[in-house]
């Protein structure tokens, strides 16, 4: 995926609440990611490493939180989560399924030292 | 030294959905209806593109397409000029998909006024275009069946995010093994009643309804 533009978001994000909240330095990064969006940890890092040279966040460490993905049948309100693949409602077998989480993409908060 | 923890809980994509819901507006201040046009590559978004504008130009549809490529490459760009709508291409420098900040430019660049209709070519891709909302009434992704039936399984999210589902190259069925009730399981399961037409750009197959569906969501001016 589009790993650099994200990475470069979540800088941007940080950095405006860093100054906002006056910190000389943030240690801490932690993002809340839903099994439904494709990112993939490895290379958000290795940009991150690149773009937050000489910034507020250099050396700022990421942590990625997964958040499962849970579905609901909309025919028998079951409720289920996503194992690996896309499968209809195990209990009645209907196709016809709702999202309820997993979609997350947030940069959930920050430590910072000032 | 005093270390604090700061709860932000904002949207990585926030950036972009706000430029988004930027363009949404100055399309609708020029009363136009808009769609995203995302496909992998070669399923035929140019061809479908090309298609509608010829259907529409004799309904006195007034049209624009804005071009996303990865290469600056005018090939796609040439061939809606040549059907006779002013294109604006955007070059993506190698990024895989367009974003709101992209599109915005390329409507400074356009002369939006007479429009009644807004045509986005994504780059080819289904993966990355799905995340990046561009403030388009529609999200459109044609699926073509040589690219086989397992796509929606494969690519969830963009099927998920989708308003129209057009399946292209449908002449082609009978020399395909592109099992139909499996492929729209898929999409049933991601986007239960998802609008779908089944086309053929090649021989104009199906494109009538899509048309009609098309022509109805144009605001009258």
């Amino acid at each position: 995926m589009h790993e650099l533009s994200v990475t470069e978001s979540v800088l941007e994000i940080a950095c405006k609440h860093a100054e906002k909240a006056q910190a000389k330095k943030v240690t801490d990064i932690f993002l809340e990611i839903g099994r439904l969006s494709s990112i993939i940890d490895d290379s958000v890092q290795f940009y991150w490493d690149i773009i937050s040279k000489d910034t507020l966040c250099e050396d700022a460490k990421l942590h990625f939180k997964r958040v499962p993905a849970q579905l609901i049948c909309t025919e028998c309100s079951h409720e289920y989560t996503l194992e690996e693949e896309l499968m209809p409602c195990p209990n009645c077998g209907s196709a016809r399924i709702k999202v309820l989480s997993g979609d997350e993409f947030n940069l959930d908060s920050i430590e910072i030292q000032r | 030294m005093t270390e604090k923890r700061i709860k932000i809980v904002e949207k990585i994509m926030n950036a972009n959905d706000q430029l988004a819901t930027v363009n949404r507006q100055r399309i609708e201040a020029v009363k136009a209806y808009s769609i995203n046009i995302m496909a992998s590559p070669g399923a035929g978004k140019t061809s479908f593109i090309i298609a509608t504008i010829q259907a529409l130009l004799n309904d006195d549809v007034h049209m624009g397409v804005i071009e996303g490529d990865t290469a600056p490459v005018t090939i796609d760009s040439d061939k809606v000029s040549d059907a006779g709508v002013p294109v604006i291409q955007i070059n993506t420098g190698g990024e895989c998909h367009l974003d709101a900040l992209m599109v915005n430019n390329a409507l400074d660049q356009m002369d939006l006024e007479p429009l009644d209709l807004l045509m986005v070519e994504n780059v080819g891709n289904l993966i990355c275009p799905a995340a990046f909302q561009l403030g388009t009434h529609s999200n459109i992704l044609i699926a073509s069946v040589p690219e086989g039936d397992d796509k929606p399984y494969k690519y969830p999210n963009i099927y998920r995010g989708l308003e129209v589902l057009i399946i292209n190259k449908i002449d082609l069925l009978p020399y395909l093994d592109f099992d139909m009730e499996y492929f729209q399981k898929g999409v049933e399961m991601l986007n239960p009643g998802l609008k779908t037409f089944p086309v053929s750009c090649k021989t104009g197959e199906g494109m009538e309804k899509w048309l009609e569906w098309l022509k109805a969501k144009i605001p009258q001016k």
